[in-house]
């Protein structure tokens, strides 16, 4: 390590730096409690989520049509929907799909987002031909691509990933390419370009580390996004199939029933807004322990 | 400034020409066959195939496109495959509404989430700052169908001051226009509200560290005074940026509480035409909503100029 | 620039360009004022009415538009008899192949040009390129000719016992009498413009697909005599305007009835009856007294359901119980067991057969699907996920299969998707499907000619394509019979051969309720929503 010190000094490799990152994130939930109870929510949330099996609650797809409707009782927690089926086991199971879909778009569109950023930063040719295609996705509201490519594609939980990891995209590109384009004329850029250093190098060894810690807090707010996109999907009827429970195909379903069975969206609705506010909180307290600087973007 | 105009008008060409592009490709190479559609229950494959060329679909992708593109520069932005009726003509008919409701919406979010963000980074620490954020925090966490309905069981059916659904245009009643708007403005305009309000205290908290801020406050400048006229109009540029880029998430959230509230605007045209794969409709009000984005964009860049006077074009 | 605009306020410079926008809005707004005088009868209609054109589409919705706009020659009383309403009469000759109908004079267009009987040729002959049961009477005609202005003459080439029954044909796709002009537009295409004869004109200038159908009265419209029954006699316009309101929402839709929003709810979900009912000032009805078949639909072309074993190993694991549980909720709106092919109430009535469907029995089901040579394959159910009615359906069968041990795939879709999944012969894995759910008004299944879910003649059968001569050979039989008890004998005959052959599961039958605030009176009990005869205060 030490005889390699002189190296880092320079520029610290990658590992480091998300060590560092690590570091201070750790810092941070110490000295943050929002943060550490968004994270705290979250793996509640997770564990309940991917738990349900084990919890010995009736099947979530089960039906029963005859015991539909009914109120919360000791045999079902939350009460039935409309075919029957256990709310509670439904609302659990659900988070499974809505945790998978947000984490899913966030981690997607983040590292699309990358490549695409970094390459156009650094390369005038292609940014300008990419980011007229960016301005030009970006200018179809988000939602509604959505609910095309799912009508269009069929409703799966990959498509429905898909179609909203595509409108994301845009706006990760323009975070990094902004970074990017503000590291090129730096120095440590411009000196390791003068050594001869390769392109493929410069980018991954200098500049994406830089670009991580805005990223991660980015995540988090598509991430949160897409949990209340995936409802808003299920809500117009263009969303997972509704025979796999999610929050928002509950909600959905139990859209009819506002005015007399509030619990059928009411259950899924508090899961899903407390799920979103402890991403929110979380990507707030990261923004502010890894880049107090760093503005919210959208 | 002029010449700035004309140019960023120009530059918004090739993105609605690529838009166009990009949903005219998206629609045409996906399943789903309108033909068979209209065809209906006891068409032939025949009679199937003569609709298909009826509506052009056995032409080459690239015809296809030509036509619809020619159309465009016409101002023809086709036929609506299932009711027969020119899309402009329906989306005349539906930019009223929506057009109105995202008006009503911005103007409730941004009187109400101005000064709560001014108020927050001036007691920033303190618990009103946490509960206006709380409340911001909260205001993007919940599905907006969920907030509408919750207004409708209070505002309509509980109290029975609001109609539950519908729209009642400007033009024919204010006051009934005023009662239908209310409810649904107020739903969307919380989580707008939400946006905007962290945007400007993000903002002003940067802006009351700077120096000119501090020596407006050593020359003995009244808080008020200090934080409207020096730090709020230094903080506008980036807060009408997000108001800005708010308008895709506002119009995501127009979709969803049109059909909530039964308001016949531009959203629930877009999902009624995607649910039945009325390619024309789709291309026409996509198309539609991008200029719209677009332009008002370019709008809001135009209005730097208010806020910053270093700032010319 | 940047000195005049600087002693503005920062937000209204934002406001002002915002403000631009409402007069680009307002040029592009096409609508006219509405006239809110006169009496105005406001419902929300089943669906949106997308097609205007009540012969292009068998959309029920587009039915219902149909008879306020145009009438019909003949027209089905209560008593499932067929009435003259446009006709003023009508000879059979000797033979029974000679049919030669008169009109009754003074009718007009709301064009203002007169009925002819040349207008009647026309479109009959539109009807009869695109209703299964039209195309069947053509099969059999020879000629329709116009004789004078006021009569013409059908020929047929055989005896057929279903003339009348087809030309008062009650549901889609009714033969209604249009203008030649329009008649003439190419069965393919839809009419360019909605003119009927009708008690109401439809007010082309106010529709808003999606939102709202405006109908005026037709002030020249000449009513039979007769009181109105079914689509038969005389229909009163008592309505200066009909406004159907389409609101998607079943919740928002309840919610605007109680209100006193809108006067009329066609089809309000079960679920919600509880809470109108629970409001004095509104009715709720059954006002098709027939009801509704539910149908679960097998694919013909493809492995498992190509064999009949694996179709009854279907029919013996679902229980309509289920079904009607799951779609209608309340036992007040649904037969607890209906074993008719041909609808419980109806003239064709039997339950012979349906012993396979009345008990559920999962041990048998898996000794047939055993027997069936069921390999494990995957099962396609097509889910329209948006249509209640259809996706509870889905729901329980696929349980119901799961049950047997089936591999089943629950394809989410919307109707709209549907309808055009359902007509892919390829294999399921290829964008195909096995099974469909769906449903008919009674009106439509009341004898195996109309019911055309019944119909085997392979490539050319409704979707699914059963193929089965024998079945044929009845249906053909039933069609030439004139006389109704020889009529039921080859309807036990071939009841037997479905619940052998089980071209498609019966779900159950259940009735639609309506509701409707007090000032509304007089709605007429009828398979179809007429909206005649209906009086507001």
């Amino acid at each position: 390590m030490t005889d390699r010190s002189h190296d880092r000094l320079q520029d610290p490799p990658l590992s480091a730096r998300l060590t560092e990152n690590a570091v201070a994130m750790a810092d941070a939930l110490r000295r943050n409690p929002t943060m550490l109870f968004g994270l705290v929510v979250l793996t509640v949330m997770a564990l309940l989520a991917f738990g349900a099996p084990y919890f010995g609650l009736p099947e979530p797809m089960r039906q029963s049509p005859i015991d539909r409707l009914q109120d919360p009782s000791a045999a079902h927690w939350f009460g039935t929907d409309m075919y029957g089926r256990d709310l509670l086991s439904r609302v659990l199971h659900g988070g499974q799909i809505s945790l998978v879909v947000g984490l899913s778009v966030a981690a997607m569109a983040t590292s699309v987002g990358l490549v695409i950023g970094l390459v156009a930063g650094f390369n005038r040719r292609v940014d300008a031909i990419v980011m007229r295609f960016m301005d030009a996705l970006m200018s179809i509201p988000s939602i509604l691509l959505a609910i095309a490519l799912v009508a269009l594609w069929g409703s799966s939980v990959q498509n429905v990933i898909i179609a909203l990891t595509i409108p994301e995209v845009p706006r990760v590109v323009r975070l990094v390419r902004s970074v990017v384009l503000m590291l090129r004329d730096q120095t440590f850029v411009q000196a390791a370009i003068a050594c001869g250093t390769s392109t493929t190098r410069i980018l991954f060894r200098h500049i994406m580390p830089n670009t991580i810690p805005p990223l991660i807090v980015q995540a988090t707010y598509i991430c949160a996004q897409a949990v209340i996109f995936e409802a808003y999907l299920s809500f117009v009827g263009a969303g997972t199939p509704p025979e796999i429970p999610s929050w928002g195909n509950i909600m959905a379903e139990g859209r009819m029933f506002f005015f007399q069975n509030f619990g059928i969206i009411m259950y899924p609705g508090i899961f899903l807004a407390i799920t979103v506010f402890a991403i929110n909180t979380f990507g707030d307290g990261l923004r502010d322990s890894l880049d107090p600087r760093m503005k919210r973007r959208i | 400034m002029f010449a700035y105009v004309v140019r960023r008008l120009l530059a918004t060409i090739p993105i609605m020409a690529l838009v166009a592009v990009f949903v005219f490709m998206l629609l045409h190479m996906s399943p789903g066959d309108p033909a068979v559609v209209i065809a209906g229950d006891f068409a032939s494959v025949a009679q199937v195939e003569e609709i298909r060329t009826q509506l052009g679909l056995n032409d080459p992708l690239h015809v296809q496109f030509l036509n619809w593109a020619a159309g465009l520069f016409r101002g023809d932005l086709g036929t609506s495959i299932y009711s027969g009726l020119p899309v402009s003509r329906l989306i005349g008919q539906r930019i009223e509404p929506t057009f109105m409701l995202t008006l009503t919406t911005m103007i409730i979010a941004i009187t109400l989430a101005i000064p709560l963000g001014v108020i927050a980074a001036w007691k920033v620490g303190t618990w009103i700052d946490r509960a206006v954020m709380t409340v911001a925090v909260l205001g993007f966490s919940l599905p907006v169908f969920v907030l509408g309905y919750a207004l409708i069981l209070g505002g309509s059916v509980r109290l029975g001051w609001f109609p539950v659904q519908g729209y009642t245009s400007i033009f024919t009643s204010f006051p009934g226009f005023l009662r239908h708007i209310t409810l649904p403005a107020l739903t969307l305009g919380l989580v707008y509200m939400a946006l905007i309000a962290r945007m400007t205290r993000a903002t002003m908290l940067e802006v009351l560290n700077e120096d000119y801020v501090r020596t407006a406050y050593a020359k003995g400048l009244p808080t008020r005074k200090v934080l409207i006229k020096h730090a709020l109009k230094n903080a506008m540029v980036p807060i009408s940026t997000t108001i800005g880029l708010g308008l895709a998430l506002l119009i995501g959230g127009v979709v969803v509480t049109e059909s909530v509230f039964a308001i016949p605007g531009l959203g629930r045209l877009t999902v009624d035409a995607v649910l039945r794969t009325d390619y024309p409709v789709i291309q026409g009000v996509i198309l539609v909503f991008s200029l719209t984005y677009v332009l008002l964009n370019l709008l809001i860049d135009l209005t730097y100029v208010l806020f910053d006077p270093r700032i010319r074009y | 620039m940047t000195g005049i605009v600087k002693g503005l306020r920062p937000l209204s410079g934002l406001a002002a360009g915002l403000a631009l926008a409402p007069v680009v809005a307002a040029g592009l707004m096409s609508e006219p004022a509405q006239a809110q005088d006169g009496s105005v009868l406001r419902i929300v209609p089943h669906a949106d009415l997308r097609n205007i054109d009540p012969i292009w589409t068998t959309a029920y919705i587009t039915r219902n538009h149909g008879y306020l706009v145009w009438d019909t020659l003949f027209a089905l009383d209560e008593n499932l008899e067929v009435q003259p309403q446009m006709a003023e009469g009508y000879e059979v000759s000797d033979d029974g192949l000679t049919y030669t109908i008169t009109l009754r004079s003074g009718l007009t267009f709301h064009d203002g040009s007169p009925v002819t009987a040349a207008d009647a040729v026309a479109s009959l002959r539109r009807w009869g390129a695109r209703d299964g049961m039209g195309q069947k009477l053509m099969s059999v005609t020879d000629s329709i000719e116009a004789v004078d202005d006021l009569s013409f003459t059908i020929t047929l080439s055989e005896p057929y016992g279903l003339v009348l029954d087809s030309l008062g044909k009650i549901s889609s796709n009714v033969p209604f009498i249009m203008p030649a002009r329009l008649a003439e537009t190419s069965p393919s295409e839809q009419i360019p413009e909605v003119i009927g004869s009708g008690p109401f004109r439809f007010v082309e200038a106010e529709w808003q697909p999606g939102n709202l159908v405006v109908y005026e009265r037709f002030e020249d419209y000449v009513p039979r005599d007769e009181p109105a029954s079914y689509a038969a006699g005389g229909k009163l316009a008592n309505v200066d305007r009909v406004e159907w309101r389409y609101i998607p929402d079943a919740a928002t839709a309840t919610q605007a009835l109680l209100a006193g929003e809108v006067d009329l709810y066609e089809q309000p979900a079960v679920d919600l009856i509880p809470m109108i009912q629970a409001d004095p000032s509104i009715t709720v009805q059954t006002v098709d007294p027939l009801g509704t078949q539910g149908v679960i639909r097998f694919n013909f072309l493809h492995p498992p359901f190509d064999n009949k074993y694996a179709r009854q190993a279907a029919m013996h694991a679902v229980s309509q119980a289920d079904y009607m549980y799951s779609i209608m909720g309340n036992p007040e709106y649904f037969e607890e067991f209906c074993g008719a092919y041909f609808m419980c109430g109806g003239p064709f009535e039997t339950d012979v057969g349906s012993e396979i469907l009345r008990g559920q029995d999962l041990d048998r089901a898996r000794e047939l699907l055993e027997q069936s040579g069921y390999d494990g394959r995957e099962v396609v159910i097509l889910d329209p996920t948006d249509v209640p009615v259809a996706h509870g359906q889905a729901l329980v069968t696929a349980q119901a299969l799961r049950e047997i041990g089936m591999n089943v795939r629950l394809a989410a879709l919307d109707w709209a998707t549907m309808t055009s999944r359902r007509a892919v012969r390829d294999a399921p894995e290829d964008g195909g499907w096995n099974i469909f759910p769906t449903w008919w008004l009674a009106v439509d299944q009341l004898n195996p000619i109309t019911n055309i879910s019944v119909a085997a003649s392979g490539d050319t059968a409704w979707f699914g394509w059963p193929d089965n001569p024998r079945i044929e050979e009845l249906r053909d039989a039933f069609a030439r019979e004139t006389d109704q008890d020889a009529q039921r004998a080859i309807v036990v005959e071939l009841q037997e051969e479905l619940y052998d052959f089980v071209p498609y599961i019966p779900t159950g039958q259940y009735y639609q309720p309506t509701a409707w605030r007090s000032n509304v009176s007089n709605v007429l009990v009828a398979p179809v929503p007429f909206f005649w005869n209906i009086t507001v205060d």
